[in-house]
Parts: structure tokens; sequence; C-alpha cells
């Protein structure tokens, strides 16, 4: 008996060995296999490097002001995207204005995801008058113009970063709810929510245990497709002044402002609109790549 | 058919009177005393006292709630604090800007994106349709303000061929001066004030409309009646046209009417930097001057015009494809 423990024992520490090393080349080969995946995550770990090395990577103060240097061009004096009216630092203000655009992104969007998440995962497991409600809540919502209804949140609620993260939250939390539903209604039919149903467990268990593990697929993709459209939404809000105050940098304010100097000082409003179009062009690669990667080993199948 | 359309107007109805009660509590998410931040520091108790009796707020909040149904059921939609002007007749004189905006927006959108998605599925992994997807990606990723920006520097302050600000007179009356005159001057003007504000409005749509023509029309090319049409020897650019792109239209209706909803969310940023008279400015105004009637009056506007579209592409889609009646 004992022998026999030791062989199995041994074939697992084999097969775990085995597949170890497979698991991390695995999550290459994946991701290598899609261009846009590998470009979009390269261009989202820069910018979340940006995030949280600004102090590092900026080669100014991004607040500090320095009248003699107002309106240089970039490359000037050692200011490598130029500076602003204030005589600020230009690339240092956008490294930092990274780090406004993805707390913004990221919670906003985990906000959303919160709320649309469990009122899909409710309202396609439970059905009935619940799923009525809940749909009914969705298709106002969807009603407004997604933009006119954030504006219209934050011109109640005032501007700032916060007021901000809520409004987009409260505002693009939608799609993940359709989303999570039609998986769980098509989930819920399936025979191993069947047995776990047989062997007793409950509703609560069901759902976070069994079912929204197998939805994580299609919410990492629309997730990281949300961060970017939220990445958009703060900073057109800040460029409308409702959003981020300064003298806190985002990208969005500081091309509103550099607008008041589009003819002597187009770099003002070019390179940070850049860095949102990177910005966003990365959250979509990837989310489109993974998207197709997951769609594609689905077809395998 | 009827009953669809009785159906779908139905429908709308607890749609509506759910976008009406989500406006009318806007008010209420405003922090602290309403009348009080709208007003601002300097307001005296009297004034504040003033505006609260025009908000109604002064009332429950079941029967302030009654009283906006029953006014807007009336079609009042409050008077503006700052003017003294009804809500209503400042949407009324600032919608058709808007609305010649978002057309002739909606127009360049399909106007690029119908045919670059067409060649980019027939001629699918080729250099256009790279080229073409790669603009797309760019197209979607753009922030809708930047993109005006960019033509400004390009187009008013080096090129200086179009205004970067402004409007000249309303494109169809424009029309109308240069039929009556025969002088093109009027219709040059208004275009001339008009394209880059719709460029800017409609590129992202037609970012999005391109991949959408691509991707549905790839799935009818490769339909068995499209190999069908093949094997008789039709043309290939009747198949192209016939067969395939007027199937393929169906989903891309759908998509073109979602796209109103985000051309009238693009058209407040990009009114606002072209200076553009309509609707999106009346509300940026509004909010920077805590004219909160105004800016609730507006979004009702939007919404309301928004959902009457979008029950028109239901209807068209109905009419286009009869599948979706017995649904």
């Amino acid at each position: 008996m004992e022998y026999n423990t030791e062989i199995i024992n041994q074939t697992e520490i084999e097969i775990v060995n085995k597949k170890e090393p497979g698991r991390v080349r695995k999550f290459f080969s994946f991701i290598s296999n899609s261009k846009s995946v590998l470009i979009g995550g390269v261009i989202v770990l820069i910018i979340i490097i940006c995030a949280l090395f600004a102090p590092v990577i900026s080669t100014h103060d991004p607040y500090e002001m320095q009248m003699s240097d107002r309106l240089l061009e970039p490359m000037e004096k050692g200011h490598l995207l130029g500076t602003d009216h204030y005589g600020r630092d230009l690339f240092s203000r956008i490294v930092y204005g990274a780090r406004v655009s993805l707390k913004v992104g990221m919670v906003s969007v985990s906000l959303s995801l919160l709320i649309g998440v469990i009122l899909g995962l409710v309202a396609g497991y439970y059905g009935g008058w619940l799923d009525s409600i809940i749909m009914r809540i969705v298709d106002i919502v969807l009603s407004f113009p997604v933009l006119l209804l954030a504006i219209a949140l934050v011109a109640a609620l005032g501007p700032g970063i916060e007021n901000v993260i809520i409004a987009l939250g409260l505002v693009y939390w939608t799609n993940y709810a359709r989303i999570v539903r039609a998986n769980v209604m098509s989930l819920k039919e399936e025979e191993f929510i069947q047995a776990a149903r047989t062997i007793g467990s409950n509703d609560f268990r069901i759902i976070f245990f069994n079912i929204l593990p197998n939805c994580l697929a299609p919410i990492i993709v629309v997730g990281t497709l949300g961060i970017g459209i939220a990445i958009v939404a703060e900073a057109t809000l800040s460029f409308l002044g409702l959003g981020i105050q300064p003298p806190e940098s985002s990208w969005g304010w500081t091309l509103a402002f550099g607008m008041k100097f589009i003819r002597d000082a187009p770099h003002l409003s070019i390179y940070p609109g850049l860095a949102i179009m990177i910005t966003v062009l990365g959250f979509n690669l990837l989310g489109d790549g993974v998207r197709d990667l997951t769609d594609s080993k689905l077809k395998r199948k | 058919m009827m009953t669809f359309v009785g159906k779908r107007i139905l429908h709308l109805i607890p749609v509506l009177l759910g976008i009406s009660i989500l406006v009318f509590f806007l008010l209420h998410l405003i922090p602290g005393d309403p009348a009080m931040t709208l007003l601002g520091q300097e307001a005296t108790p009297e004034e504040i006292n003033r505006l609260r009796e025009v908000l109604g707020l002064n009332e429950p909040l079941y029967i302030q709630l009654l009283v906006f149904l029953k006014n807007l059921a009336l079609g009042d939609l409050g008077t503006s604090i700052f003017q003294d002007v009804s809500v209503l007749s400042l949407i009324l004189t600032h919608l058709p800007a808007t609305l010649e905006l978002a057309t002739l927006a909606l127009l360049i959108a399909l106007l690029i994106a119908i045919p670059l998605g067409i060649v980019s599925a027939v001629k699918q992994f080729s250099w256009v349709d790279y080229v073409s997807m790669f603009f797309a990606q760019l197209g979607v990723s753009m922030p809708v303000f930047w993109l005006g920006v960019l033509l400004i520097i390009g187009f008013s302050v080096n090129l200086n061929i179009f205004p970067s600000f402004g409007r000249g007179e309303p494109l169809v009356e424009s029309i109308l001066m240069t039929i009556q005159s025969g002088n093109l001057f009027y219709i040059i003007d208004s275009l001339k004030h008009l394209i880059l504000p719709a460029l800017t409005l409609g590129v992202m749509s037609a970012a999005i409309i391109t991949r959408m023509v691509r991707s549905s029309m790839l799935e009818i090319l490769n339909e068995d009646y499209v190999r069908t049409a093949e094997a008789k020897g039709v043309r290939s650019f009747w198949i192209i046209m016939k067969h395939a792109f007027r199937n393929a239209l169906i989903p891309v209706i759908t998509i073109v009417g979602l796209q109103f909803g985000n051309l009238m969310g693009g058209a407040i940023v990009t009114e606002t930097v072209f200076g553009w008279p309509g609707i999106g400015r009346l509300i940026i105004t509004a909010i920077s001057q805590r004219d909160f009637p105004v800016v609730q009056g507006c979004v009702l506007a939007i919404a309301l015009l928004f959902a009457f579209i979008n029950l028109i592409v239901d209807i068209l889609y109905a009419v286009i494809n009869p599948k979706i009646k017995s649904n």
C-alpha cells in the first residue's frame, strides 16, 4: 500500500512538474498568437509604469510655474514637449496625467462592473419580475446618449475626480449587466448547475462559485474595453470644464487650456490628445485581442 | 405590422416615464439646498426663497414629481433662471443647428464607412483592409475634441481655408438664398463653417460603422447563396451589391440608429470646440451658469429625440427583415 501511494504521488509530482513550465509558456504563446494583445499590452504596461513611477519619469515638477519659460516649444531649454502658459513642463504634466486617467478609468469601471455584474447575475438567474424590472432600468439608462447622461450627472453632483468616477460608474454599467445576464441565462441550464443544486448548494453559492467564474472571460473583455471608454469620457468631461479641476493634471483639461494658445503653441493641444489616444488605443487593442483569442478558442472547441 | 408598431409604442411608454423621472431627480442630486447651490454664495435669503418657490422645492417630493410630469405632458419645460425665456423656446431655437450638424456628420460617416467597409470585406487581408482597419481603430480611440483641435490647427490656423468658429446661415436657408439670388456665396459660406465640425463629429461614427459593414459583409459573403450566384456566373460587382450588401445592410441600420445617440453626445463636445450655436453649447453654457431648468430640459429633449429615432429604426428594421415581427 505504501509503495503504491508513493508511485501515485511521484507520478502526480511528475505531472505537476511537466505542467508548470508549460503553463507559463502557454500564457506567452497565447499572447504572442495575437499581435493586438501584444501591442495593446505593451502600451497599457507603459502607461501603468508612467502612472506608478511618475516622479521618477517626469523631468520637472508638473506644478512648478516658471514665468520666464512660458510657452516654450518642444525640446527648448530641456523641456521635452515644451511648456504651458505658466511655464510648467508639458511632458511632466502628461506623465502625471496618466495617474488621473488610469485612476478614473479603473475605479469607475470597477464601480460599473460591481453594479452591472450583480444586477446581471440576479436578472439572469432569477428571471421573472426581478429580471423585468432590472431590464427596464437598463432600457431607461440606455435611452440617454451615455455621454449626455454623464454630463448631466456631473452637472448636478459638481466637478471633481470623485464625482466623475461616480457619474461614469453609474452610466456605463448597462452593457455589463446585459452581457452577464445573457451568459447566466445559458449557463443556468447546464448540467453542472443542476448538479450543484441537487447536492444542496444554495443560490448564493451557485451564483458566485459556479456561475460567476464561468462568465469571467467576457467580463474581462468588456471591462478592458470599458477602461478605454471611461478614459475618453473623463477627458471629455475635463475638457468641457466639468471634470477634474486644476491644478490637478488631467489630459482633457490640459488640452482645453492649451486650446487658448492654439495659434502660438499648438503643441499644448496636440500632445495631451496624443496621450489620450495612445492609452485608449492600448486598452482597445488589448480588449479586442483577448476577445478574438477567447472567441477562436471557443470556435475550436 | 400594425400590431408590431403598436406594441413597440406601448413599450416606449414606461421608458419615456422613466426618462422623465430620472431627469426630474437630477435636480435633487445637487448636494445641499439646490436653490442655494444654484445661486451661489452671494445670494440673499429672499432670492433663495424666490428660487425655491420657482423650482417648486417647497412642496413635498411626490407633489413636485407630479407637477413636473403634468407640466411635461403640457409641453411646459419650465423657465430659464437666467433669461426670462421658456426652456422649450430656447431648445427649439438651438435644436435645428444641432440637427443640421448631426445629419451632415452622419452623411459623411456613411459616405466614408460604406465603401470602405465593403472594400475591406471583399479584399479581406489585403493592404486596403489593413489600412482601413488601422484607421477605424484610430478613429474609435481618438477623443472627438482632439480631432476637432487637430483639424483647426491644420485647416484654420495653418492653411486658413475654413473658419474655426461659429456657424453661417442655416444650410437650408442658404440653399434657398442661393437659388433665389443665383449667388453661390451663401451656400459656400454655410458649408465652410459646417465642414470641420461635421467631419470631427462624423469620423468616430465612420470608424464604428466601417467595422460593422465589414464584419456583416464578411459573414454574408460566406453564405451559400452568394456562392450559388458566383457559380451561375453573376458578375462579381453585382453579387456584392445586390446579393451581399443588401442583406449586410440590416445590422448596419441598427448601428446607424444607435450612432445617432453617439452623435448627440459628441455634438455637445464638437459644438464647444467650434462654437457651434446648437443644443450642446446651450447645455454647457447652462451648466456653467447653473441654469438647471435649461440643463434638465435639454437632457430631456435629446433623450426623447433619441428614443423616437430608436423607435423609427426598430420599425424600419421590421420592414426590411420580416423575421423580427414574429419574435
